[in-house]
């Protein structure tokens, strides 16, 4: 080594922590990379959606918009599920097994419900992906969105998995956390799709 | 060179302003490069010498400060001729102006001279007449992938787009035979779309406008007869028309007046009788891919077809 | 339990972990616990960041090899009139694999390469963040590359060109599965190149060493910090258009179909936002190169560090602004055009400010070093900046829509994206050359290879700007001979040959000093960066200790010499993680070491990727296997080892359970 250290004073790091919540650890950045580019994705297909929309006459081109009910239960559902999600976030960050355990497994209910309704939302959007490129959109938005539902829900179960199966250290409480944070990300991004595709085609 | 197709030899106003604005940018570019370029030797030369160049850190900053400055300058002077010789570009519409529509094929020319009245409409192909000293507006469409059409000595390209329509303005100045070429890749033969721009006096055109509404005419001996019958009967007329004949399909060019045509095969060959007898027997072999299969004629009825077609000027 | 005392690290007197032997005794540790082994499994399994970095600029250089031959087939085909070398077909499959294979194989991998390797040892860290996915996204790339090629020799390689428009590749007109291959290699390409960019911005915001606050980093790493974040923003577009492609060809969606409400234009809207970017992408990192080069051998820093961040970041931020001037021939309306005129023409300012920068530097040198690596970087203002200006000349509408898909753009962009990426990223490489391999490159035939380059490719490109403007358009396979063009393209084919020879002599060069090159030492160049401050080749550990800084050369000051690390595990993988503007030691962190799982994972994927182009359930079934790997690759195996780190945390799982 060149840079001959100085033997007199030396910066011991012993002491300090060996793991850390939020922007502090190094997963949260790489979680929040993985969002911004999926929230680019998600951009990409919502402005896909409004330049189609600008270059045809009638929207939808043919056929009714989607139906309301499903898609607005949907959302609802989601967004109700964010509560568990804090419990458990707030859970992990006090390392509390128990209140970990009980508040996945609740989450895991909601994302299982969900993705049920999203079967019945599909049957409801009164387009198919290959009627047209209204159709085509339409699905993707809503398919993209339902890809990230059910990896999370992979995800989070197998996460949930080993936070029962064991053992249990500090770093898999900071993996809860920030996969807590990215099913808030799964919740946020459906708001605006909800809003193009059940009133893109209702609002001219 | 040929200057065939060259952007730098204009012969009609939009080539020109556009010529004028490369040698505008041509110049202040070289400047550019030549003063970066010295610099930078400049620069090496004293670095390398100096043991140390103690310049304070402010006077570089401030000369890169002025260097920047100057750069925006040259700049916004550039962008402000592009937007000038832009819109002038673009006031050279006019009413009275030559209407033509032009389909993209792969890879072929549909050329269609709009007139209000259908019967006096012309049908061609990969071959325009324009009148010198007439705008011409042409209508861009394409019925099967983007082509872009480009008639450098004219005027700059724009793309045939499917599903839309494209406008191309352009007027040629003084008389002469320029050549185009599809400018946007669009497949296997894309290399071999060109086309050729004739500008004619106007008198001249108008004599060609005229000559080229007509039908083709009756054939006159009985060799053009049967080259017309094995035309009709054969799969000629599946893919091509001939106006006042049988033959009236759409999805090849029009054969109305081939024989008053320069090229074959969209700028391909020569349209003489020896390329004209090969294109017909094996059209693969010199623009392989191209959509049209070999009509399988007998030598004699290759014959037949020659001399017939050849009556269609 | 939440109020608990976070430790700071503390400054130590005379401690005995930095005596020689306590230092000799932890770095046999260290090489215990970091080295990988030897044999097929360890290579298989290697998350060195060194190693990766190596593998994927040799793969890169690979694909260049492939890329390049493809070139000089089209060199030689247009050589003559009328030529019948090649047939159109085959001539259209080569230069849409030529194009692919450099932008998508070559550029953007190994400007991004050169960060793997480079950034962790310029920001003094023991490894790059995520290892592991590191190996997988090089698994991806690599796989990526074989499947094209193996498709190209099966003939079915991409023949619409690198950007491969609709409807030309759409289902209508896209026979076969050629456009289905391009589009899925660059599904290959974004995941291996977005994995990186993550892994680049974490090391670099979370891993530098203490004292390297944002303001004291290399220009390099800066520019690789931003180049990343260009890759995170753009790449998203391509993801959608090439998905988008596929299902229009596979699954009958109507994205781009005209016919059924789609659009033609769309596809290139998608395309060009990420595919400008991309040209950034490739330029900035090379500018990083630069700078470092440059600083080092005029011995001084950089004039102006505040503005060349600046300009970086100016330049990614008006990349994402000018992606129509590349659609200007499309008949889009007058006014947005003005738009991207303008602001195509302005993304000029940064780079000119760099330049400035640069020629400020170099003029005020203290004694100025002409290297082999400098003569690439110096090739810059002669050979970049006709580039540069031509791309303002483009960027004027009337004169676009006549040289547009010329062989003017042709020249055009050879002269930006070689010039101004791959004469740095040969000066990179042979200025790095020691640092990776611990040997010198051969100065003599450095500057005999640098030469012929410099000669070749004017000979090659330059008259290509003519060409363009008598109105040869780019990708015909032939020309007649009555246009005249045969003279110039001759020339041109004569120039290729000239690159050729020059990258053989550099390639010898490569071999040659591998074995019988001088031995480096640690820092040959005397550069002033953290990487010339351990051995050459680093131990896979990179530093020990690892050092921290107190000033943006750390090596020109030694007489600050800030105060090692102490406290670092020697007998796991632990790396120090930091804050993000500051640097201040945050928290050890544990990395995993090697593993398999990336690399059956990455097969997994691959599988999933090719079967997914012939069937759409594919994509459905495919997904099984990639989840059990991720299972597995995930699932902790050493519990164990954990939990006694847990215990040497001060912070104990039974304690965390109370």
């Amino acid at each position: 080594m060149t840079a001959h250290p100085r033997h007199d004073v030396a910066l011991d790091v012993t002491e300090i922590p060996t793991f850390g919540f939020g922007h502090r650890s190094l997963l949260w950045w790489a979680t929040a990379s993985m969002m911004i580019i999926e929230g680019m994705v998600f951009a990409m297909v919502i402005v896909s959606y409004v330049y189609l929309k600008g270059r045809t006459p009638h929207w939808p081109p043919s056929g009714p918009s989607p139906d309301l009910f499903w898609g607005t239960l949907n959302t609802v559902v989601l967004l109700a599920s964010a509560v568990p999600n804090q419990l458990t976030k707030k859970a992990a960050e006090r390392f509390d097994l128990g209140g970990v355990r009980l508040w996945m497994a609740v989450c895991l209910v909601f994302a299982v419900a969900f993705n049920t309704i999203r079967f019945v939302e599909f049957q409801h959007l009164n387009v198919r992906w290959d009627t047209n490129a209204y159709g085509s959109v339409v699905w993707v938005l809503v398919g993209f969105h339902t890809v990230h539902v059910i990896t999370d829900f992979l995800d989070s179960s197998v996460l949930a998995a080993l936070i029962f199966v064991g053992p249990v250290d500090e770093h898999r409480f900071v993996d809860v956390s920030e996969n807590s944070l990215y099913w808030y990300f799964v919740v946020l991004t459906w708001l605006p799709i909800y809003a193009v595709v059940y009133f893109g085609s209702r609002i001219a | 060179m040929s200057h065939l197709q060259s952007v730098i030899h204009p012969a009609g106003i939009q080539a020109a302003l556009v010529s004028h604005l490369w040698w505008i940018l041509f110049g202040i570019c070289t400047f550019v490069w030549v003063a970066v370029a010295i610099a930078a030797l400049i620069a090496m030369r004293r670095g390398h010498r100096a043991a140390s160049v103690d310049l304070p850190e402010s006077r570089i900053g401030r000369n890169v400060a002025f260097a920047g400055v100057a750069t925006t300058i040259t700049l916004i002077a550039i962008i402000f001729e592009s937007v000038v010789i832009g819109r002038s570009l673009n006031t050279l519409k006019a009413p009275d102006a030559l209407r033509i529509t032009v389909t993209a094929n792969q890879w072929w020319w549909d050329v269609q001279y709009e007139n209000p009245v259908p019967s006096l409409r012309v049908t061609t192909a990969n071959e325009i007449h324009i009148p010198v000293g007439r705008p011409v507006g042409f209508n861009l469409l394409s019925n099967d992938v983007i082509h872009s059409l480009w008639i450098p000595n004219l005027q700059g390209k724009i793309d045939l787009v499917p599903g839309r329509r494209n406008e191309l303005w352009l007027q040629a100045d003084r008389p002469g035979v320029y050549r185009g070429q599809c400018a946007e890749y669009c497949g296997l033969q894309h290399a071999k779309m060109a086309l050729v721009v004739v500008a004619d006096p106007p008198e001249q055109f108008e004599y060609w406008l005229t000559a080229n509404r007509a039908s083709a005419p009756a054939p006159v001996t009985p060799e053009q007869q049967r080259g017309k019958d094995v035309i009709e009967k054969g799969p000629c007329a599946m893919c091509h028309t001939i106006t006042g004949t049988l033959a009236g399909g759409r999805t090849a060019p029009d054969l109305t007046h081939i024989a008053s045509r320069s090229t074959l095969g969209a700028g391909s060959i020569p349209n003489t009788q020896g390329y004209l007898a090969g294109w017909i027997s094996d059209p693969q072999s010199i623009k392989p891919g191209n959509r049209m299969p070999p009509p399988g004629l007998a030598s004699d009825e290759l014959q037949a077809v020659l001399a017939y077609l050849e009556t269609l000027k | 339990m939440m109020a608990r005392e976070e430790k700071k690290p503390r400054l130590v007197e005379r401690d005995t972990r930095l005596e020689s032997d306590a230092l000799g005794r932890e770095r046999s540790l260290l090489d215990a616990t970091w080295s990988n082994g030897r044999g097929l499994i360890a290579w298989m399994a290697e998350t060195d960041h060194k190693a990766i970095g190596r593998r994927y600029i040799v793969t890169a250089f690979g694909f260049f090899a492939l890329g390049g031959i493809l070139a000089a087939l089209m060199r030689i085909q247009l050589a003559r009139p009328e030529n019948t070398f090649l047939s159109p077909d085959l001539y259209n499959q080569i230069f849409s694999m030529h194009g692919t294979t450099m932008m998508f194989l070559f550029a953007v991998p190994v400007v991004l390469a050169m960060g793997v390797y480079l950034v962790p040892l310029m920001v003094g860290a023991r490894s790059m963040a995520f290892p592991r996915m590191l190996a997988y996204s090089y698994w991806m790339f690599l796989f990526g590359g074989i499947f094209l090629y193996v498709m190209f020799f099966l003939n079915t390689g991409p023949d619409n060109g690198w950007f491969s428009y609709v409807p030309l590749a759409g289902p209508e007109f896209g026979y076969g599965k050629r456009a289905d291959v391009w589009a899925q290699l660059i599904t290959f390409t974004e995941v291996s190149g977005l994995i990186v960019a993550t892994c680049l911005v974490c090391t670099i915001f979370k891993m530098r060493t203490p004292g390297m606050s944002l303001h004291r980093m290399p220009l390099f790493v800066w520019s690789m910090l931003i180049t990343s974040f260009m890759v995170i923003f753009a790449m998203p577009s391509i993801i959608i258009a090439s998905t988008c492609l596929i299902m229009d060809r596979l699954i009958s969606t109507h994205f781009f179909n005209q016919a059924e409400g789609g659009d033609p234009l769309l596809w290139q809207h998608l395309f060009w936002f990420f595919g400008h970017p991309e040209v950034y992408i490739i330029f900035l990192p090379a500018l990083g190169m630069m700078s470092e080069v440059i600083s080092t051998s005029a011995r001084r820093k950089v004039v102006g560090y505040t503005e060349m961040v600046l300009s970086m970041s100016a330049t990614a931020f008006i990349g994402f602004g000018v992606w129509v001037h590349h659609m200007f021939s499309t008949g889009l309306p007058q006014l947005g055009q003005s738009f991207f005129t303008a602001a195509s023409i302005m993304i000029v300012i940064p780079t000119a400010i760099q330049t400035f920068n640069w020629i400020g530097t170099i003029w005020t040198a203290r004694r100025l070093q002409i290297t082999v690596p400098f003569l690439y970087m110096a090739s810059f203002f002669f050979i970049f900046i006709i580039g540069g200006l031509t791309g303002v000349m483009l960027a004027s509408v009337p004169l676009d829509r006549q040289v547009h898909d010329t062989f003017f753009v042709v020249a055009h962009f050879h002269y930006v994206l070689i010039g101004g990426s791959t004469f740095p990223l040969l000066g990179g490489i042979f200025f790095w050359f020691p640092k990776i391999t611990g040997r010198m490159l051969n100065r003599r035939i450095g500057q005999v290879s640098f030469w012929l380059l410099f000669v070749g490719f004017n000979l090659t490109f330059f008259p290509m700007h003519l060409l363009g403007l008598d109105g040869m358009p780019r990708r015909v396979y032939t020309y007649p001979t009555s246009m005249g063009w045969h003279n110039l393209n001759l020339l041109a084919s004569v120039g290729a040959a000239i690159i050729f020879v020059s990258l053989l002599v550099y390639l010898v060069n490569i071999i040659v000093s591998l074995r019988h090159g001088v031995v480096a030492g640690e820092n040959p160049w005397g550069a002033s960066t953290l990487e010339w401050a351990t051995t050459s080749p680093p131990p896979p550990y990179n530093f020990a200790p690892q050092l921290t800084v107190a000033s943006s050369e750390p090596l020109w000051h030694s007489e600050l010499a800030p105060p090692p690390i102490v406290g670092l595990a020697a007998d796991k993988r632990e790396v120090l993680v930091t804050y993000l503007l500051d640097a201040e030691p945050d928290h050890r962190y544990p990395m995993p070491g090697p593993s398999l799982w990336p690399l059956v994972a990455a097969v997994a994927t691959s599988v999933m990727f090719v079967w997914s182009i012939f069937q759409a359930w594919g994509v459905v079934w495919g997904s099984i296997p990639i989840f059990l790997a991720l299972v597995g690759w995930f699932w902790p195996t050493k519990t164990k080892e954990r939990l006694e780190q847990g215990v040497r945390g001060r912070m104990t799982v039974s304690e965390s359970l109370s």
